[in-house]
């Protein structure tokens, strides 16, 4: 990687510790994508976690008097204030979130704690360049907004947004943001949680940027979120295409830019329906809670829960999680206060994979999300996974059929 | 077989010399599903699911899951002294590259497919990523 002046000065260390650490870990990124230069980026998105190796890895850039130059938004931990309140976590999980608040602010990051800045509080342009890290975030804005970002973990999106620069690879180039795989959708869309399934088919889909054949406009938001986020969990993927509706695929020359397809893929009823029986607890059993925001819920999806369980009474627990934006929207509407009284809660800065839900270790919830039920196995929480309607019937008579 | 064809050519992804065990993996990796006290694989219908990958050298396609699981992953696995010695991939994708990176396990690629071909489980090999090369031992 060649390097200017002054991305030379940052790696000798003349701009601080920190920013040296950071711009190594760079430049060996770059080399091991071959990358010629770095190039400036004007946003950032940092899938803060919470987890042990995330506040490694920000305190030891604290430590060595790392600052950001381009101030990132963040993953949600958990919303130390309503847990600690409600009495779920102890003092040591108290405490790493405390810390993780306190590592972040000093390192001067945006502290949205949301999954889904880029429908809400960072929003890039058309052919901007950025580094962004998180499932969903990576591909929305990669493939919906035809904005540019390889898919940063969530490390080296914090270097980047400290050093302001990233290595030029991959997806920050013309001729790597073509489709090679062919997915042909004959399965039938009929709502978002299809978009569910259809990302979790990583494994038949293979590596590579798919372009998806099939899908009818329009496709919502919350859509777009679900395919990103679930190709990333049963996969890795930077970006996709929807052949007539995402702008670098208005035609299927263009979305392949004049190459054949390495491989074709056709999807049927029947492989979202495999799909969704190897990765869902089964059903015809009671469930003990309803999770759903992840990713965080939009206030169109509040609404539909508000809708549903209006006047009603629930029979479990019921958890929506979502952006600080979003709840106060909610509350201003009156959503709150309606789910509230039916039993359940929204709660915003808040990720399902996090230890304030230990207390619901062994139990068994309903969600929308495959990440949902995916990454919390870890802390003993399974889940049955249906449609939202499904769920919130479930939650309301605290079986699932 | 003479010991030129022991040898091989690959690229560097993160630095590093390791030797060790070889346990190969079909499909893709995610860290975080793999238990740290043990280094076993516990995603549910892994070709490695029950598998312990602790101090050996992991041959796999590529990584995949979220930004955030990968690093997490392999900090607790390295906390415990469990995390494998080095690992060849044939997918780079750049969380996976970053959290070899950060966590400083030595990663390479671009083995040809005579190495592939060669490879079982339990065979010894040294991977030099400094030097590009993996020796079969």
């Amino acid at each position: 990687v060649e390097l200017t002046r002054y991305e030379q000065e940052m790696l000798e260390g003349k701009h601080g510790e920190g920013t040296a650490i950071a711009m190594k870990i760079q430049v060996a990124i770059g080399e091991s994508f071959y990358a010629k230069r770095m190039v400036p980026i004007t946003r950032a998105h940092v899938a803060l976690s919470n987890q042990e190796a995330d506040l490694w890895f920000a305190e030891k850039l604290l430590k060595a008097g790392a600052k950001c130059k381009i101030p990132p938004t963040v993953n949600p931990g958990f919303n130390l204030n309503y847990f600690k309140n409600a009495g779920k976590v102890t003092d040591e999980f108290a405490s790493l979130m405390q810390r993780t608040h306190d590592t972040y602010k000093a390192l001067g990051a945006v502290l949205s704690y949301n999954c889904t800045p880029y429908i809400q509080t960072n929003v890039p342009f058309f052919g901007e360049i950025t580094a962004f890290s998180e499932s969903s975030a990576t591909p929305y804005i990669n493939s919906v907004w035809g904005a540019r970002s390889n898919r940063e973990a969530a490390q080296s999106a914090l270097c980047a947004a400290i050093t302001g620069v990233v290595p030029e690879y991959g997806l920050l180039l013309d001729e790597n943001r073509h489709g090679d795989v062919l997915v042909k959708v004959e399965a039938d869309l009929k709502s978002d949680f299809e978009y569910q399934l259809l990302g979790y088919m990583g494994k038949k889909i293979g590596p590579g940027i798919p372009v998806f054949q099939g899908l009818k406009s329009p496709i919502t938001p919350e859509a777009f979120m679900n395919l990103g986020a679930q190709l990333n969990t049963s996969g890795a993927y930077g970006m996709f295409h929807v052949l007539g509706v995402t702008p670098e695929a208005p035609t299927y020359e263009v979305a392949f830019g004049g190459k054949a397809p390495k491989r074709t893929v056709i999807i049927t009823n029947e492989d979202l329906q495999e799909i969704l029986s190897q990765i869902s607890e089964p059903g015809q059993q009671k469930i003990d809670f309803a999770m759903f925001g992840c990713p965080h819920f939009t206030l169109r999806q509040v609404q539909i829960i508000a809708e549903k369980v209006e006047g009603k009474t629930l029979a479990t627990e019921l958890w929506v999680l979502t952006s600080s934006h979003t709840k106060e929207m909610a509350d201003r509407m009156g959503l709150t206060t309606i789910i509230q009284n039916a039993g359940g809660d929204i709660v915003s800065d808040t990720c399902p994979d996090q230890p304030c839900w230990h207390y619901l270790s062994g139990k068994t919830g309903i969600t929308d999300s495959p990440k949902c039920a995916y990454y919390p196995k870890r802390r003993g929480l399974s889940f049955v996974i249906r449609d939202l309607e499904t769920c919130i019937e479930a939650a309301l008579k605290g079986e699932i059929d | 077989m003479s010991i030129a064809e022991r040898s091989f050519k690959c690229h560097r992804i993160s630095e590093g010399i390791a030797e060790g065990e070889v346990i190969v993996s079909k499909d893709d990796i995610m860290f975080y599903l793999i238990n740290p006290d043990t280094g076993v694989v516990i995603e549910k219908g892994h070709d490695l699911e029950g598998r312990s990958i602790a101090g050996k050298i992991l041959v796999f396609p590529g990584g995949k899951g979220s930004s955030v699981v990968q690093a997490d992953g392999l900090y607790q696995l390295s906390m415990k002294q469990n995390a494998p010695k080095a690992m060849i991939i044939q997918n780079p994708d750049t969380v996976l590259v970053a959290s070899a990176i950060i966590m400083e396990v030595p990663m390479v690629d671009q083995l040809n497919e005579i190495f592939y071909a060669e490879l079982t489980d339990g065979c010894v090999i040294r991977v030099d990523a400094n030097a590009e090369t993996v020796e079969m031992i």
